[in-house]
Order: structure tokens, then sequence, then C-alpha cells
């Protein structure tokens, strides 16, 4: 089943063209990495389609359902309120600098989303928490608040956050940018740990190796379109385009 | 005079000027976060109109604002002039208000947008979003200043002189000139300084609350 596709997405920022024309499918089970230069617009895409950014044109649909369309304007269209929010329950986002909430503890970043949003019970809520705190190997600091965690820790509290609400899509934006060089392999592995649970996934990351490592599909996007995508044996071991291999020589050591 | 009939006679100004500064605070705050929003407003309309009160508010002297709540009604719509602390009270509070709103903006406008994006992501709405992860985070940021206003809300008290309330200052005034002492002012010092020593105490309190996180 298709959990998500984009389509036709454009996007400026005043007179910048961002994405020029951009469509994606994400498959169940499916992990997607994007790469890129920086500017080229793949965190942009990444803001679309968690509609943290409205896009100017182009649909974005989840299981099926539109939460944006092309008006006959030519427009983006919103869909109505009630079913944005239930879209919106179909995916989860962790940010490149985690965004925490600095005044919760661990174990309420992971479960205040269920008991305010999803209006789950609080005992549920917590069980369901401390079993994913349990999964990040954080069971010892759900009473911890963020700022006494390293940044590999306050990630996988994120992680751990983002999947509490049970999404079918896991986005990821650049989670290993804003951690110090040795704390980046425990996310990686984190990410891979999920993978191998079939959890859907879309990273944008500058992990050259880890995208060949972990994603089944590696779409290369520069200048704001889609210059190349495909398995991961392909775009990164096999590169077609020029620009791509001009992307990619910079990673070889 | 006895140093004890001074003081019973000066506690009753005391207790006007804790009077005061209660109500001030207590509708300033609140009414502080609505202007703040107001000043923050897309509307341009709405947004200059709290831009000219703020600017109004802070550009001439809580003196002059308090003779125009307490005088305004008559001179300027010919009705019955207000209750004196009544008066002091709605000038005050408007005063206040004002500052507070500022304090309340600049710590608003200081967090981070990720919270907000987080919050979005997460499925919060926009009053769950700003009531649980936007105004805890605020309050931290801005306590400092707001002592700073509060403190100054103390001394401030005195300026219901000038529409005649007797609070403090007034009476220790009045006394003084009658009695040819100093002592009622020295009086009066201590008064203002033990009362902003307790705000100061206070308000210290407050922050160590809210040290668990950063």
């Amino acid at each position: 089943m298709k959990y998500l596709e984009v389509r036709n997405l454009r996007k400026s920022f005043g007179d910048l063209v961002v994405l020029k024309d951009i469509s994606l499918k994400v498959e169940e089970g499916q992990v997607v990495a994007i790469i890129g230069p920086s500017g080229s617009g793949k965190s942009t895409l990444l803001r679309c389609a968690t509609m943290l950014e409205t896009m100017d044109s182009g649909e974005l649909i989840y299981l099926g359902e539109h939460a944006v369309r092309t008006g006959q304007d030519g427009r983006a269209v919103l869909a109505p309120p009630q079913q944005l929010k239930r879209i919106q329950n179909y995916y989860g986002l962790v940010f490149q600098n985690f965004n925490l909430f600095p005044h919760y503890s661990v174990l309420k970043n992971v479960t205040d989303a269920l008991i305010t949003v999803q209006k789950k019970s609080r005992p549920e809520a917590l069980s369901i928490g401390r079993g994913l705190l349990q999964k990040m190997a954080l069971a010892d600091k759900e009473d911890a608040y963020p700022y006494q965690l390293s940044g590999g820790q306050q990630q996988r509290v994120s992680i751990a956050r983002a999947l509490a609400l049970n999404p079918k899509v896991l986005f990821f934006d650049e989670p290993t940018s804003a951690l110090d060089p040795e704390l980046i392999g425990e996310i990686l592995e984190v990410i891979k740990d999920l993978a191998a649970e079939r959890m859907t996934m879309v990273i944008v990351t500058h992990e050259i190796t880890f995208a060949r490592d972990v994603a089944d599909h590696v779409i290369f996007i520069d200048g704001g379109v889609i210059v190349e995508e495909g398995p991961p044996e392909e775009v990164i071991g096999n590169p077609q385009n020029e620009r791509t291999r001009a992307f990619l020589r910079r990673f070889e050591g | 005079m006895e140093l004890s009939v001074l003081l019973l006679k000066l506690t009753e100004g005391m207790w006007i000027s804790t009077k005061i500064f209660l109500l001030t605070l207590l509708f300033s705050l609140p009414l502080g976060l609505f202007v703040a929003f107001g000043r923050m407003a897309r509307n341009p309309f709405v947004m200059n109109l709290v831009k000219l009160y703020i600017s109004i508010m802070r550009g001439t002297p809580l003196v002059l604002q308090l003779m125009v709540v307490y005088y305004g009604p008559y001179f300027i719509f010919k009705l019955s002039t207000p209750d004196r602390f009544l008066a002091v009270i709605i000038g005050f509070v408007l005063n206040y208000a004002a500052y507070f709103a500022e304090i309340y903006r600049g710590g608003i406008e200081s967090i981070e947008r990720g919270q907000y994006e987080a919050a979005q992501v997460l499925g919060y709405n926009k009053a769950q979003t700003f009531v649980k992860i936007i105004f805890p985070q605020v309050v931290k940021r801005i306590l400092p200043a707001v002592t700073n206003e509060v403190i100054t809300l103390v001394k401030d008290t005195s300026l219901a002189f000038v529409i005649s309330v007797s609070e403090m200052f007034t009476l220790a005034k009045a006394i003084a000139s009658a009695q040819r002492s100093v002592l009622p002012y020295v009086v009066a010092g201590i008064f203002y300084y033990v009362f902003n020593f307790l705000v100061a105490l206070a308000m210290e309190w407050g922050e160590n609350r809210l040290a668990y996180f950063r």
C-alpha cells in the first residue's frame, strides 16, 4: 500500500524557486533516503510533506487521503481541518535539533501528546512511554530533563516521542547533523533497528554510507529537482548523472 | 508623637499602598498578556492601535495618567469624577499592563520556532501549544524582567498622592509637616525597603521553582 505520495510539488520563497515539480511515492515498509547538497531543497521537501510549510501547488496524499490538492486556480488547497487532523496522525517527524520540550521530563516529553492529543489514559500513556524508553535504552532516564542528556540521548528521546503516537510514516530531518561525531553511530543504529522492524521512513541525511546501508530507495535532489533516484546500489553505487557523481565524489575518502 | 502612635497612623496608609500593589498586579499581569497578543497581531489595525497605546503609556508620566483617569471623565465628558481609589487602580493597571506586555512579547518571541513546530507535528492545537509548551518557558525567561517592574511598582504606589488617595507616602508627608519631624519619612523608607525585600524574596523563590529546567 502507498503510505505517502507527493505529486508535482512546487515551492518558492518569494522569487526563489526551491522545489520544482517534485513527485515521489513511499510504499508501506519502505525506507527512503533523500540526499543532496545544502540548499538543494531536500529539507524543504520534508517540511512540505509534514505540512510545516505550505506548498505552492501540488498534491500530498497519505494512505490515499488528500492532505493537499491543487485547486481550480492551480494553487494548493488544504483538506478540511477535521480531515487534516486525522492525516497528521499518520506521520511523525524527528528534527535535526531534537526540539524536545525543555520543561518536561523525558517521560513527559514522550507521553504528553498521547494524553493531550490522543486522549489516552495516563496509565496507558505511561506504559507506552516506558516501553519506548526501554527500547531506546533510556529506561533509567525517564525523570531526567533534556538539558541533562547528551545530544544522542536527546535525539533518542525525540525518536521515542515521535514513535509514541504510532505514526505510519516517520520522517527524519538530518537526525545526526547536530550531534558530535562519536554520538552519530547510536542514532544510526536506532534507525537501522526501526528499518529492520519494517517501519516506513523518509530520511533526509548527509550520511551517504548509512543511506546506502539502510535505504531501499535513494532520491538525489539538486537545484529543487529529483536528479536521480532508485535503489542505493544504483544511485550511490553506480550513479548515472554527472551531478550525482560530482556530489558523491566529495564523500569518497 | 510616640513611635507607636505614628506607626498606627501609618498602618492605614500601608494597607492602601499594599492594596494598590496587589490589585495592580492581579489585573495588569493577565491584561498585559492580552496586550502582548494584540501587539503581535497579524491584523495591522489591531497591532498599530496596541502599539500606540503602549507608546503613550510608556511615553508619558504615570502621575499625568492618573490625573487623566481621575479628572478626565469630568473635563472631557462632563461626567462625575470616579472614586479616587478606583481611578488609581485603573491608571496603574493600564500603565503596568503596557510594560508587562512588552516583557511578555520579548519572552514569547524568544522561544525557538522549533518548539512550535514540534508541538504542531505532535498534533497539539494552538491553545494547547501556547498554554502547555510555550508559556511555561516564557515565564521562566521573563521572571527577572518582571521582578524589576514589580519592585518599581512598590515604589510607584506613592504616586497615588496626586489624586489625594491617602496611601503610605501621602500620610507620611502630612504627618511630617504637621509634626515638623522627619521620622515619618524614615518609617516610610523602611516600609518600602522591607516591602521590596519581601518581593525580591518571593521572586527569587519563583526563579528557584523554575530552575529545574533550562
